[in-house]
């Protein structure tokens, strides 16, 4: 009677913390669960618009990908973009962060200003800089121009197309970067700081004795956050360059779109999604792995 | 501190939420009411009665699906004849869904047959036809052409040069709508300025040099191409053509082949890159397709090639005197047409299919497709178009617009084939390579052919 009655109290509490998590475990299994395992198995079959049911056959997808010059050109463009945004922007981010750090009357004003760029669409994002990258009559070519320079057409080059887009994404996402860093920064106990300046300690000391080593899990967050983020981009792709020229922009996620929504080619873009979806996994092991060990939480 | 990040975190929030519920609200088109007032006023006959209540009860909906590839109001001039349908047919309620441009439009369109709820009607591409056809997004025509008394006499009117854009072996899959033909505008004030006679346009890839040389200087450039993604493929086409020895074109016409590599069509390849780096007449790299008519308009660049529909763009906005000729000739004078056509979707009960191919009969009314091509710069698709007073008068206001008309006799159609997207990006893309220097055009055209091959390898 008496364990009953716990099993029940016990029901009651788990039935209790079911609901909770009900309304997200619902949506993630519709959503993000049930897709994933979709996508593996369309990857191992041939499935194209017009096909009445996918066609099993195990990896050649994978095989034909691996093969592909096209495929190797998309996760090196990928790679590389990552490369170029994430570092920047985190220095960008950490140095915005410790710019707003101090209290002054501007201090709201100038957040905010460093926060729009982030809550705007980058559809919107990629149109506006289309004016400063655009051939000869943009903002960019334009100052070329007026210095006696030759516009540069940095779009259609495929040396500076991908770092164009980097400054852009810089740009957008530094203040998205900056809240995490300020919310880190605001933690460290003032006491510290203080014990440090009686010591005789100056600013760029302070700074990196004692604030960078306690951001540490911060940089581990932020750093995996701005991985999957640069992984996740394919709008400014679509509006700036479609990938152009010879796909030197051509990154993995407009890949993938490309292969699934104009050559309705279900098959590999699954497999694609699925190469996707093991790199992002890769990018969070560190965070799972390291969570609690090493780094030093308050 | 932190609730102020918090406060500006929550606003982000809100704001991105309003982002995407206006998103959805755009998106889901299909839901809303038709418009029942009459936008565009005289561009169609409105019928006074208004019988075509969108409310009434029995009336047959249709979704209609079309892009918008060109500036001005192509969009309000599609409700306003949607409506004009709807109110001459009480029994069927048109709702016409804008969709993007081409490529978005077959997104949609691929998402719209998954989900099981296609539009009964929708424009895509010529080129698109043998996709639609072969993953059986549409029907063929045919038998609706023949249970119309009328049916081949209505076929037999469409241009030639626009209605062989529309078989899928031997079959109609389509009819033509939107089309269009690439010409080259040019700026008869720069040709003055330079002491060329304006009313004497290049006809040859030699005078095209030579006037360009002419023409460029320090702030212009002679020629104006757009070689990117989409576009680039469609000059490519006109230059081949021109280049060929008997008018040959880059694929078979059952669209299972193609002939990248021709030795006609490298030479063709070099000339541009000729054009940007031997004669220093055209930009190099990439012009998109959009900021050519901004830099034509501006005076930067003196002889553009584009598409007619561009034509009421640049007639409203010169501020120059502008002319409208036949595209150059290398061994001939040759020139692409483009463009999209009506399809009407696969597996419709037969009363959808009916009302549809009601609704196609309507829109390509001469005198309907003649007021079309005239708010549009389209060329009109039916000969009998061409009788109407409308377009002699149109002709006569503006006779740079005739030159798209007059050319279609010479024109042969782009690059269509199964797969067309894919085909279409490969040579793109090679062509491309070969602008920005990774590639010569031998091993650009040779590279595009052997991907193209291999993709189209399972039609043979």
């Amino acid at each position: 009677m008496k364990t009953y009655t716990r099993k029940q109290r016990e029901l009651k509490k788990n039935l209790v913390g079911w609901l909770l998590v009900a309304p997200s475990l619902i949506f993630m299994t519709c959503f993000t669960v049930w897709p994933i395992f979709r996508s593996i198995y369309l990857s191992l079959t041939k499935y194209r618009m017009g096909m009445a049911k996918p066609e099993w056959i195990g990896f050649e997808n994978y095989i034909n990908l691996f093969h592909s010059g096209l495929f190797w050109k998309v996760m090196g463009n990928t790679l590389y973009f990552a490369l170029i945004t994430i570092v920047p922007s985190m220095v960008v981010g950490l140095f915005l962060a410790t710019i707003v750090n101090r209290k002054s009357r501007l201090t709201g004003f100038v957040r905010t200003a460093y926060f729009y760029p982030v809550i705007m669409p980058m559809i919107a994002i990629a149109s506006i800089w289309m004016f400063i990258y655009m051939a000869k009559n943009g903002l960019w070519d334009q100052l070329l121009v007026s210095f006696g320079q030759k516009p540069m057409n940095i779009l259609s080059s495929k040396k500076t197309v991908l770092p164009a887009m980097a400054v852009m994404y810089v740009w957008k996402e530094a203040g998205y970067l900056m809240v995490f860093f300020l919310s880190g920064i605001q933690s460290i106990s003032e006491e510290v700081n203080e014990a440090a300046r009686i010591d005789g300690a100056g600013a760029w000391t302070i700074f990196r004795r004692i604030t960078l080593p306690l951001l540490a899990p911060t940089f581990l967050f932020v750093s995996t956050i701005a991985l999957t983020n640069s992984f996740k981009l394919v709008d400014h792709v679509v509006i700036m360059t479609e990938g152009a020229p010879n796909n030197a922009s051509t990154l993995l996620l407009y890949y993938i779109y490309q292969q699934g929504f104009t050559n309705f080619n279900y098959g590999v873009s699954s497999a694609l999604t699925t190469v996707m979806l093991l790199l992002l996994m890769i990018v969070a092991l560190p965070r799972f792995l390291s969570q609690d060990k090493k780094i030093h939480y308050n | 501190m932190r609730k102020k990040i918090a406060l500006v975190t929550a606003a982000s929030l809100l704001a991105s939420v309003v982002a995407l519920s206006g998103c959805g609200n755009s998106g889901g088109g299909n839901d809303a009411p038709p418009n029942t007032q009459a936008a565009g006023a005289g561009t169609t006959e409105t019928k006074a009665e208004g019988g075509g209540d969108a409310g009434s009860k029995d009336a047959l909906h249709l979704t209609f699906y079309y892009p918008v590839n060109v500036g001005g109001s192509a969009a309000q001039l599609i409700e306003a004849l949607c409506n004009d349908f709807n109110a001459e047919n009480p029994d069927i309620v048109v709702e016409p869904v804008y969709t993007g441009n081409y490529d978005d439009t077959v997104t949609k369109l691929q998402t719209a047959v998954q989900g099981g709820t296609p539009p009964e009607v929708f424009v895509s591409l010529a080129t698109q036809r043998f996709t639609m056809a072969s993953t059986g997004m549409a029907m063929p025509l045919d038998d609706l052409i023949a249970a119309d008394a009328d049916g081949q006499e209505y076929i037999d009117d469409f241009l030639p040069g626009f209605m062989e854009d529309s078989y899928v072996d031997g079959q109609i899959y389509s009819i033509p709508f939107q089309r269009s033909t690439m010409v080259m505008f040019y700026n008869k004030d720069a040709f003055k300025e330079v002491g060329l006679d304006p009313e004497k346009p290049p006809t040859t890839w030699e005078e095209l040099v030579e006037y360009g040389q002419k023409l460029t200087n320090e702030n212009r450039y002679g020629v104006g191409l757009a070689l990117n993604s989409g576009s680039a493929q469609w000059a490519f086409t006109g230059f081949c053509l021109q280049n060929s020895e008997n008018g040959e074109n880059l694929m078979t016409e059952d669209g299972k082949q193609v002939m990248f590599d021709t030795p006609g069509n490298i030479e063709a390849l070099q000339f541009w890159l000729d054009l940007q780096n031997k004669y220093e007449i055209m930009a190099p790299g990439i012009v998109q397709w959009t900021d050519l008519p901004t830099q034509f308009l501006a005076g930067e660049v003196a002889m553009i090639y584009h598409t007619t529909g561009n034509m009421a763009n640049i007639s409203q906005n010169a501020e120059f005197d502008f002319g409208t000729c036949f595209l150059p000739g290398g061994k001939r004078q040759a020139a692409p047409t483009g463009g999209g056509n009506f399809y009407i979707s696969n597996g419709l009960s037969e009363e959808r299919v009916q009302a549809a191919w009601k609704f196609i009969r309507f829109m390509t009314e001469p005198e309907r497709a003649a007021q079309w091509s005239l708010d549009t710069g389209y060329v009109a698709t039916r000969q009998s178009c061409f009788e109407t007073e409308l377009l002699k008068n149109y002709y006569e206001e503006l006779p740079q617009a005739k030159v798209a008309y007059e050319q279609i006799d010479i024109a042969k159609p782009e690059l269509t084939t199964y797969n067309a997207a894919e085909i279409w990006r490969i040579l793109n893309d090679n062509i491309q390579s070969a602008v920005v220097g990774d590639a010569t055009p031998e091993e650009a055209l040779k590279a595009a052919q052997e991907q193209a091959t291999e993709i189209l390898a399972e039609y043979q």
